[in-house]
């Protein structure tokens, strides 16, 4: 049985190595996929531009200009001279945030009056706006404390802020564990479910099943090599968080290795399933790239967090595997979490992956007869 | 039971209310060449993945190779070989590659799988292009190729499934050459076709009309019966007195 179960994946390597489209989905793929997540795909930022309105143009608006500027997130665009100058760079979308002292600022704030500095930021493109806004504001208040103290006020509360696990807020931390879900999921079920479809479109998959070959042995010898290949990815992926983003991995690389493990065999499940269920190559691919990799990465909490969502989207990301295989992932990489801390997420992606098993059999069962 | 290739007593099979073929029965002796037409739709295809094992018999009783087609389906498997209409060789795969991929699932050791590869592209005189994809052969070759394949585990039934579909006169005299070769050494062969002319080199011929078997003997028997001067006259009449 062996023999004939080597015969079936040497054939199936065949395929995999001589199309070069296959090839690139398999590894060009997730090393682009990361880099690009990696890299640009960032919710921090530096040397962001800035526009200033100083109409102080004072000793203190001078020190405050200074302190924005030596932080590292900013760099000053342009000093602003009107307001018709201002509302020009935002319609031309060369200003995204503008700072505007007010007259007599100095003086005001020796005073020990309240003075208000206006932050305009481009709507438009909200995501970025609250950012910049944000790390401004963080800025000015900075500066507004660090003169306070020179004069009086000893009670001020200082809010000290420390991020936990990602110090720095790196996306890359993020984002690596989410890809290596994503990439898992493409090739074990997407590339699994067009090799299926692939066989029965050309009609070679009546001729295997003519032959004394068991069902089962057809669908483990299409699925190993993808299995094998998947895991090699997550390796790869891993690696390069590891060595070009600084991502940790905290935890137990066994037990880590051991759930993507499990979660390889349930994204095979889904491509096979898949594949019971489609005809045609064209068919596989709609349906795994709308039916898995849409929700996956949308409702998985990859790029959205859940708990910001809708209940009923709340509700479609819990049925998903990816959900609970990246919250793993996280809680082993990047808490360094053993396995007794995030036995319940494992458990229900065990759970999934038997249902999926089932489904899978007692489809290819039924399309026997 | 072991005389005849393949027995088949009131076979039936149902998809709903539709009886796709209707309580058939026929034998075919062993060597012979067995020709199974009809019109498409007729129930011919259904017919066929029972006898090879991929469908189950809502009714009735069936022996290929002297295996129960309702209990023995796994042996069935074993010792028939089969072609269907559509292509199936691995394009990408190299036609020593296919052999290999084949014998091998069909268990063959080694030493016996490189015997056949020899005696296939010598048959065949495949020699230079052992090593090319398959993808890259004339249509005629492939279907050479494919049959051969079917046979590669040396089966005493082969099922071909419109073998000749889209290939020139001139091949499909070479294709029908080879059948005749094999049926000469002892294999049965189990053919469909829409070809009337390839009807004539059948042993016996059964046409099946709306699921059932409208007419089964040898060509000439046929004809003198029909009054007709063509396998295709005969046909034609067949079917239009539906």
């Amino acid at each position: 049985m062996f023999k004939v179960f080597r015969a079936f994946v040497t054939k199936e390597m065949y395929h995999i190595l001589r199309d070069k489209r296959t090839l690139l989905i398999l590894f060009g793929m997730p090393i682009a996929q990361i880099l690009i997540f990696g890299y640009a795909v960032t919710n921090e930022f530096k040397d962001a531009y800035l526009d200033i309105y100083d109409q102080a143009n004072d000793q203190m608006s001078k020190e405050l200009v200074q302190h924005l500027q030596s932080s590292g997130h900013f760099k000053v665009n342009r000093m602003i001279q009107s307001e018709k100058e201002l509302e020009d760079g935002f319609k031309a979308g060369t200003t995204k945030l503008a700072v505007v002292i007010p007259y007599g600022f100095s003086s005001e704030l020796s005073n020990g009056n309240a003075v208000t500095v206006q932050l305009l930021a481009d709507g438009s493109d909200p995501n970025n706006a609250n950012t910049l806004v944000q790390y401004a504001s963080t800025i000015i208040n900075g500066f507004q404390q660090e003169r306070l103290h020179q004069t009086d006020n000893p009670y001020q509360v200082e809010v000290e802020m420390r991020m936990l696990y990602n110090p720095q807020l790196a996306s890359a931390h993020n984002f690596v564990p989410g890809t290596i879900a994503l990439i898992l999921l493409i090739i074990s079920a997407m590339m699994t479910s067009l090799t299926i479809a692939k066989e029965k479109e050309i009609g070679t998959m009546e001729i295997l099943l003519v032959s004394p070959l068991p069902p089962l042995l057809i669908i483990l010898g299409k699925v190993t090599p993808y299995a094998l290949l998947s895991f090699i990815n997550a390796i790869l992926i891993l690696l390069i968080g590891y060595f070009i983003f600084d991502v940790p991995i905290k935890g137990n690389i066994l037990v880590l290795l051991g759930v993507c493990f499990l979660y390889v065999v349930t994204a095979l499940a889904l491509g096979t399933l898949i594949s019971t269920a489609s005809k045609t190559q064209q068919d596989a691919m709609m349906r795994s790239l709308m039916g898995l990799m849409m929700p996956s990465m949308l409702l998985s909490g990859f790029i959205f967090p859940l708990s910001s969502m809708p209940k009923v989207l709340q509700v479609l990301g819990s049925i998903i595997p990816a959900t609970y295989f990246i919250e793993i992932l996280k809680g082993i990489m990047l808490r360094g979490v053993g396995a007794h801390l995030v036995i319940w997420e494992i458990l229900i992606l065990v759970g999934m992956t038997i249902f999926l098993l089932g489904m899978t059999f007692k489809n290819f069962k039924i399309r026997l007869e | 039971m072991s005389e005849q290739a393949i027995k088949v007593e009131g076979l039936t099979k149902r998809f709903g209310d539709f009886t796709a073929v209707d309580t058939i029965s026929f034998q075919v002796e062993k060597g012979e060449i067995f020709g199974f037409l009809g019109a498409n739709g007729a129930g011919k295809t259904t017919a066929m993945r029972m006898l090879i094992g991929l469908s189950k018999p809502t009714e009735g009783q069936g022996f290929v190779a002297g295996f129960d087609i309702n209990t023995q389906a796994e042996k069935i498997k074993k010792n028939i070989g089969y072609m269907s209409q559509k292509f199936s060789l691995y394009n990408d795969l190299t036609v020593k590659e296919n052999i290999r991929f084949y014998g091998g699932i069909y268990g063959l050791s080694k030493s016996r799988i490189s015997e056949k590869t020899e005696d296939i592209l010598a048959e065949l005189r495949l020699f230079e292009v052992a090593k090319k994809p398959v993808r890259e052969l004339p249509l005629g070759w492939k279907q050479r190729l494919s049959f051969a394949i079917s046979m590669v585990h040396d089966p005493d039934i082969v099922f071909l499934d419109e073998p000749t579909g889209g290939v020139d006169p001139h091949v499909r005299r070479q294709f029908w050459e080879t059948i005749y070769q094999q049926a000469n050494a002892g294999r049965t062969i189990f053919v469909t076709t829409h070809y009337m002319d390839e009807a004539e080199y059948c042993n016996r011929v059964s046409i099946m009309v709306d699921g059932k078997i409208a007419a089964l003997d040898t060509p000439d028997q046929l004809k003198k019966q029909f009054n007709s001067k063509s396998m295709d006259e005969v046909f034609l009449k067949l079917a239009r007195n539906v």
